[in-house]
């Protein structure tokens, strides 16, 4: 059966209507073709799929869509600056080749976002452990590690 | 102009479209009126299908078609062809079973595609597939390759008895027998390459579209090498006419190999777009990628090195069995083969050496080329036997090899190839140097005296890239070309497309490619494009694999910037009066030597498209050259690893302390992008070595089918590495460049197994070490 | 996905009266959504305990920790009251699969799901754990009745969780390496004097370990365990880690949990 969806995604107030089993991340790709958010896997290790609800980090191919009823979600489309100026852990992940294929990078930067926010200076340990959820099969994420370190300082000085 | 671009760690130009979502990946393609597939799969390793029932899936919400193997016979659809043809050691060809799209009366492994079921929605289509009633007559499986050539062992295909594919050799057995005989030492190894699964992040998608207005199909497809799927799709499959066929390769998530090959699904959207006259979409999930992307590796292997008393090396005789899974893929038979057994000489001046390879049917997933291919494989045979062979020797494991690296080039191996140049003394040096080896025993005493394990590992590898010479990968049974085409089209305002058959699946070829023509003729950076992955905008193209691109796809795009240099320079000499002879093309300018003269390379390419003042009845007007190039030779990139491991003996749990990697890739054209190319590969080596194995249970059921059960490393299972380069250029393309892509994949395993056979104190443990396997065998060790 | 109905109850009352036949409770989605993406759980319907409100929060009295059962596992670890009063506690839900889960997953859907690998049924049986229901209170000793399978009947919704604060206490975690659940995990919880040993991973359920807390609470101190060799039999074995394996390790895990709450 059809029900009605309601959320805030990238600061616009949008709605859909869907079967309940869709899925959050299916909203985002299919009805708003937002196609950043990427899907690697079926049982919520891949975090190709992370998005930030509410302001938190999370899989959105682990939660059905009718679980964001009224939720703030922000998508890696919303990331950079209208004008198209990268996020400081965007730039990191450019200047350090945090990125080969780029399918996991939009998952990757939406955690490491989240992750520098209450980490502005992390460890090694500290940002590998952060990347639990985050697969990558080409970077053997040296560079994805030294790019969230270089970005959670940017973020932290306010670039 | 600035400083020149080859050798300068430039920023990629792909990565701000992936960094802000603004990628095309082929699942973010969305067509008009597209509908949905879904796979009717077999939930049996072999089995006989006795009748598919539709009738429920047909009522279900969404339906649109079903389509069977019998509907695929009737439409005279072929199978999926193997592209190349190994000779056995009779003289006969390899069996080749046929390998339908749609099976055929008999399933032979997990996953196998039994039907297509197209819906309005993903969800339906899926709900649809799950009511098709298929009956099947179970059959006993055999999944073990070792055990499938058995007496009494379940038979899979009727045109490969025995369930051989092939018997296949090289080199000299009664040479490599007599070296034994006068052998002072032999070393022997019983080893199993573990099968791997490659799991690229992004699955594989394919979207089949039919146009009834011009009778022609487009194919989006996650694919590696459009040019090649699509000729095997058409010529093959389909027995269509290759200009009626498209095949779009946009961004693709990782390939490893995965997405070199012709799968089912792609031929079966294809078709069904015709027959429902509406696009028809698959996008394979994680769990339908463990069953059907092809597997890689899987080789049983007994090794001996035969040396003389000092430890210098006399021979080595090989005996491999590779389980090439239920059908061949496209590349399957060449991987155990030729890219493997020729690989077994090393970096070492080994005199004789002879392998005998048994490819063997089993009712797993088919098992084709990842990262690597073959010569991981055989750097694991070699650099084991080495190291090993050095411990019961007790001579140092880096003296060993120095005694026996090959110093002179050319070298002509004992197994066909010829080795155009390399250093590997160098690079033994830097890896020494770099990982600190003096300071090891320190680091050892103080491991010991927290109760922990150290061991210390190398693997000095060679690996063959910039496939192939044409001409010698035909005499190896080759059934395609293995050259590379490319594009030069310079526009009237002297910006620049490049259109190359080299395909990027994350590897930069955007900017490296950029890199290069930039460079070439003296403009920024940012006035090139390079374009790949559409049948219809590239001239040709054999595609992204055995770390070719830089070799033979940047080598064609070199050809054909040499042309358009020196068509320019015609222009230039009409535009300056001058002589050809004297006009030179610099820094993006050409002058008359001892003149003021001066025409920029812009207002050469618009004399070219606007042609008033214009040598016409020497030139064509316009600047757009291509060229195909077919290398002379491989290239031979090599190295040394060393691994650096601590154990927790109580819980079995490895951790790598230190891992140095340097390699000699020949020249390099972006450092930073090829530490990257480093980094995985290490990550996808060590990953095989420590983490990775798939596992079928004895009724063929995959029991590693998901990441619950099968692990890729996570950043927390690795640390920094330390890499570095040495340089010979290579000798026979004009950049001087070897390929970077797979040496990780290739070197680490071997360094890391060594590493934790040192610690452990063993001769050999299986791959992959995992806590489990490292404490058992500890706890057996210390039982004997 | 299996197609299903959506609920989304704004009481624990009105939740409750949905929950019948087929239909299966959403707390944080983190197991129940993949399982159901697999298409190997096909509820008719879904009753998403999301909105309602108190089901969420952490309250601390110094002698209990309460955890409402719709706290998620993020809230746990980072919580100031958790981590004064039971470290061990916050340290084990930072452990819970990754961060992204921990932002979803929950308490209660932990409890309720009873996973054998999952980590909060060890805290909940060493913690000596009171679950409270919307029907009344069970002890965590009687709450896990086997893999998967809980005290609850139908109908009955987990509201909250508390937990005794020990005098010290310590979670080490054996996790498997592929998904990172616990292939053994024990939690050693010293109320002074008395000690009790609880194993997540290495059995069909979390069970407590009868002589390591005989030892322990003899002399708190990893010796007290090192060489307590504990029996397989009945121990879960996978292609991760045998039976033997399990056991081994729960000595170790043991061993290493006292020594953590030492510190």
């Amino acid at each position: 059966m059809a029900v009605k969806v309601s959320l805030k995604v990238n600061g616009k107030s949008v709605s859909a209507e869907v079967e309940e089993r869709t899925l959050l991340v299916t909203v985002i790709r299919e009805h708003l073709r937002l196609t950043g958010t990427h899907v690697g896997c079926d049982t919520a290790q891949c975090g190709a799929c992370t998005v930030s609800m509410n302001g938190k980090a999370v899989k959105s191919c682990s939660m059905l869509a009718m679980q964001a009823e009224g939720a703030d979600v922000m998508t890696i489309e919303g990331v950079a600056k209208p004008d198209g100026t990268l996020h400081p852990m965007q730039a990191a992940f450019k200047e350090h080749h945090g990125l080969q294929c780029g399918f996991c990078t939009p998952g990757m930067v939406m955690n490491a976002i989240d992750f520098a926010k209450s980490h502005p200076n992390p460890s090694e340990s500290e940002i590998r452990e952060a990347l639990e959820g985050n697969l990558c099969r080409c970077t053997g994420y040296h560079n994805i590690v030294k790019a969230i370190g270089a970005g959670a300082k940017a973020m932290a000085a306010g670039k | 102009m600035g400083a020149p671009l080859i050798g300068a760690r430039v920023e990629r130009k792909e990565d701000y479209r992936f960094l802000t979502g603004a990628g095309q990946y082929t699942d973010d393609v969305d067509l008009p009126r597209q509908c949905y597939a879904a796979f009717v799969r077999s939930p049996h390793a072999h089995a006989v299908i006795k009748k598919i029932n539709s009738a429920k899936a047909r009522k279900s919400a969404g339906f649109v078609a079903i389509y069977t193997g019998e509907d695929f016979a009737a439409a005279k659809l072929g199978g999926l062809p193997c592209g190349w043809l190994i000779t056995d050691v009779n003289g006969q060809p390899m069996k080749e079973p046929p390998h339908p799209c749609l099976a055929q009366g008999k399933v032979r492994y997990v996953g196998d595609q039994v039907a297509i079921v197209v819906a309005e929605t993903i969800d339906q289509a899926r709900d649809a597939a799950e009511l098709v009633e298929v009956d099947y007559e179970v059959l006993t499986a055999v999944v073990d390759g070792s055990k499938a050539t058995a007496k009494g062992a379940p038979q899979l295909h009727e045109a490969a008895p025995n369930n051989t594919c092939y018997v296949w050799a090289i080199g000299d057995k009664a040479a490599a027998d007599a070296a034994f005989a006068k052998a002072a030492h032999v070393t022997k190894l019983d080893l199993i390459n573990n099968r791997l699964v490659p799991n690229a992040m992004e699955p594989r998608v394919a979207i089949g579209s039919y146009s009834r207005a011009d009778d022609s199909y487009t194919l989006y497809v996650a694919s590696q090498n459009p040019h090649v799927e699509r000729l095997l799709m058409t010529a093959f499959v389909m027995g269509l006419p290759e200009h009626k066929v498209r095949v779009v390769a946009g961004d693709v998530g990782g390939g490893f190999g995965s997405k070199i090959y012709l799968y089912a699904e792609d031929v079966a959207v294809t078709w069904t777009s015709k027959q429902i006259n509406r696009p028809v979409k698959w996008t394979s999930d994680r769990s339908e990628a463990f069953l059907t992307d092809a597997h890689g590796r899987d080789h049983h292997t007994v090794a001996e090195l035969a040396m003389d008393k000092d430890g210098h090396f006399l021979g080595m005789r090989v005996k491999t069995t590779a389980n090439v899974g239920a059908y061949l893929s496209t590349f399957a038979s060449c991987v155990p083969t030729i890219l493997y057994a020729t690989l077994l000489a090393g970096q070492y001046k080994t005199p004789v050496i002879h392998c005998e390879v048994t490819a063997v049917f089993t009712n797993t997933t088919p098992v084709d080329a990842y990262r690597g291919a073959g010569r991981p494989e055989a750097t694991y045979v070699v650099e084991r036997l080495v190291e090993t062979a050095a411990r019961e020797m007790k001579i140092d494991p880096a003296e060993i090899r120095r005694r026996n690296f090959i110093t002179a080039f050319p070298y002509q191996t004992p197994v066909a190839l010829m080795y155009d140049i390399g250093d590997y003394n160098a690079t033994m040096d830097a890896a020494q140097k770099l990982g600190d080896v003096a300071g090891y025993p320190a680091r050892k005493k103080a491991s010991e005296a927290k109760g922990k394990l150290r061991g210390l590992g190398y693997a000095a590898y060679i690996e063959a890239c910039g496939i192939a010479p044409s001409a010698v990968a035909g005499a190896l049974g080759a059934r395609a070309g293995l050259f590379e085409a490319g594009e030069v089209r310079v526009h009237p305002t002297g910006s620049v497309t490049v259109f190359t058959g080299s395909h990027s699946h994350g590897q930069g070829h955007e900017t490296t490619f950029a890199q290069v023509v930039a460079d070439r003729l003296g403009m920024p950076i940012e006035n090139v494009d390079i374009v790949h992955g559409d049948t219809s905008k590239v001239l040709f193209g054999m595609g992204t694999y055995g770390s070719r691109s830089i070799a033979v796809g940047g080598t064609a795009i070199v050809k054909a910037l040499d042309k358009v240099i020196a068509k320019g320079k015609k222009i230039a000499a009409h535009l300056m009066e001058a002589a050809e002879s004297d006009v030179v093309f610099e820094n993006g300018a050409y002058t008359v030597a001892g003149t003021d003269k001066k025409k920029m390379f812009g207002e050469v390419a618009f004399a070219a498209y606007v042609p008033h003042n214009y040598p016409h009845d020497k030139l064509e007007p316009g600047l757009n050259e291509n060229a195909f190039y077919d290398p002379s030779n491989f290239t031979f990139p090599a190295g040394t690893y060393v691994c650096e491991v601590e154990v927790d003996p109580e819980t079995g749990v490895v951790k790598i302390e230190k891992f140095t990697a340097v390699d000699d890739f020949g020249n390099i054209i972006n450092p930073m992008i090829v530490e990257g190319q480093v980094h995985g590969g290490l990550t996808q080596g060590i990953g095989q070595a420590l983490t990775e194995g798939c596992q079928y249970d004895a009724s063929g059921q995959l029991t590693t089918g998901s990441f619950m059960d099968y692990c890729i490393p996570r950043a927390t299972d690795v640390p920094f590495y330390q890499v570095d380069t040495r340089v010979t250029a290579c000798t026979h393309n004009p950049l001087g460049v070897k390929g970077c892509g797979e040496a990780g994949a290739i070197g680490a395993p071997a360094a890391l197994m060594n590493a934790i056979t040192d610690a452990l104190g063993v001769k050999d443990m299986p791959m992959p070490a995992s806590p489990q396997t490292v404490w058992r065998t500890l706890k057996n060790k210390k039982a004997a | 996905m299996h197609a299903f109905k959506y609920h989304r109850p704004s009481s624990v009352n009105d939740a409750a009266a949905l929950a019948k036949g087929e239909a299966k409770l959403l707390a944080g989605g983190q197991t129940l959504v993949q399982t159901m993406k697999l298409r190997l759980a096909s509820p008719s319907d879904i009753i998403d305990l999301g909105t309602i409100k108190d089901l969420a929060g952490i309250k601390s009295d110094g002698k209990t920790v309460t955890i409402g059962a719709m706290t998620r596992h993020a809230d746990v670890a980072h919580s100031a009251d958790v981590k004064k009063a039971i470290p061990a506690l916050a340290a084990l839900a930072g452990m819970i699969g990754d961060r992204q889960v921990r932002a979803m997953g929950t308490c209660g859907g932990s409890i309720a799901n009873n996973d054998p690998a999952a980590d909060y049924p060890a805290a909940a049986m060493a913690l000596n754990a009171t679950i409270t229901t919307n029907k009344g209170k069970y002890e965590a000793e009687k709450f896990f009745k086997g893999m998967f399978t809980t005290a609850l009947g139908a109908g009955e919704i987990i509201t909250s969780i508390s937990f005794q604060v020990p005098k010290r206490a310590a979670y080490t975690k054996f996790k498997n390496p592929a998904s990172r659940f616990a292939i053994v995990g024990v939690f050693v919880a010293d109320f002074g004097g008395s000690v009790r040993v609880a194993v997540t991973g290495a059995g069909p359920s979390v069970f407590r370990q009868a002589d390591m807390e005989k030892a322990l609470s003899a002399k708190f101190a990893p010796e007290s365990v090192a060489n307590i060799k504990v029996k397989q039999d009945g121990l879960n074995s996978d292609m991760h880690a045998s039976a033997e394996y399990r056991a081994h390790l729960v000595t170790v895990m043991a061993k290493r949990a006292v020594e953590a709450a030492l510190k």
